[in-house]
């Protein structure tokens, strides 16, 4: 059998591992250009207290997690349990970015499932959300004590992405501080 | 008649009535929001979702052109917290050389290979001794 012949096989391989590799890809995941930067600031009426304001300089007392999420948010009701286990830990503060939700919904949702957060800012018409880059619930951001972003995990956590990446990353940055 | 009706109106491109705009901030509007990317349905601009998200970034487009803000400044703003991505026009990085670069490399190395195919000398087309004289006595025979 001649070389030439050989050609349309190795094209053929070519492709296979070309689309091998790109199931593997999650296009969903859109890289966010916001890690590593101060987060944004932001001034948000406290879910069930509105009377009262948190800002960026609370989540930022210590290392914290800031995690987006509504009542509406089917995937975020996957995660809870695991958010629910992380706060009764104490390992670190998880502060609630309530993203377009009717306030007594949320309120009603945090009843029925348990409130793991700190506090939760409610950020009825989304403009928090936008300047964080979110474009999906649940997500997951990791700040450290400088304010800085340092991680942000999109989609529901699992208790994988909290042992693999979130933990680890959440001690050196406590050590570190 | 009325069939009519709803393919003329499905034909018609979606315009987002803006309130605040004048002519031109609304024509501007209208450029930006196609060249914006809804992430939540990544295969839409934001003129085309009609998700949440996009609605919301729509209402930002507004807001910011009703500030003064420029059209690039209304880009570099939602870059800054979305990527690229939300672009779909995507600036020239080292990261993104690829999409500029490539389909041009393609059509140069198919243009070479073509090129060189056509210049090698074919050897099945080497001259064929001809019997005249037997090829005319055939036509004759005929």
């Amino acid at each position: 059998m001649s070389l030439k012949r050989l050609v349309p096989l190795a094209i053929v391989l070519a492709l296979i591992v070309v689309f091998g590799v790109g199931l593997t890809l999650k296009p969903g995941e859109i890289p966010s250009p916001l890690i590593g930067k101060p987060a944004p600031a932001f001034e948000l009426p406290v879910l069930g207290q509105p009377d009262q304001l948190i800002t960026l300089e609370a989540v930022t007392q210590q290392v914290s997690l800031l995690n987006v999420w509504g009542s509406w948010c089917i995937a975020c009701r996957v995660e809870h349990p695991l958010l629910m286990e992380l706060a009764a830990a104490g390992t670190v503060p998880i502060y609630g970015l309530n993203w377009k939700d009717e306030p007594g919904a949320a309120l009603r949702w945090l009843q029925r499932h348990g409130d793991p957060y700190v506090a939760s800012g409610q950020d009825l018409a989304g403009n928090v959300a936008i300047d964080y880059g979110v474009y999906g619930a649940p997500e997951t951001f990791l700040i450290d004590k400088a304010g800085v972003i340092r991680h942000k995990h999109i989609g529901p956590l699992t208790e994988d992405v909290l042992k693999e990446t979130l933990l680890p990353m959440i001690r050196e940055l406590q050590a570190a501080s | 008649m009325k069939r009519l009706l709803i393919i003329v109106l499905l034909a018609v491109p979606m315009a987002w009535a803006q309130e605040g705009l004048d002519a031109e901030q609304t024509q501007r509007f209208q450029n930006l929001i196609e060249e914006l990317r809804c992430l939540v349905c990544q295969n839409q601009s934001i003129a085309e979702s009609n998700a949440g998200l996009a609605t919301d970034l729509r209402a930002q487009v507004t807001e910011q052109i009703r500030a003064g803000k420029s059209d690039a400044e209304i880009k570099a703003y939602l870059q800054a917290r979305y990527g690229d991505f939300v672009l779909y026009n995507p600036p020239l990085t080292a990261k993104t050389a690829v999409l500029w670069v490539g389909p041009f490399v393609l059509v140069l190395a198919v243009l070479v290979a073509v090129i060189l195919r056509l210049r090698r000398k074919p050897d099945d087309t080497a001259e064929v001794a001809v019997d005249r004289a037997a090829l005319n006595k055939m036509l004759d025979d005929a």
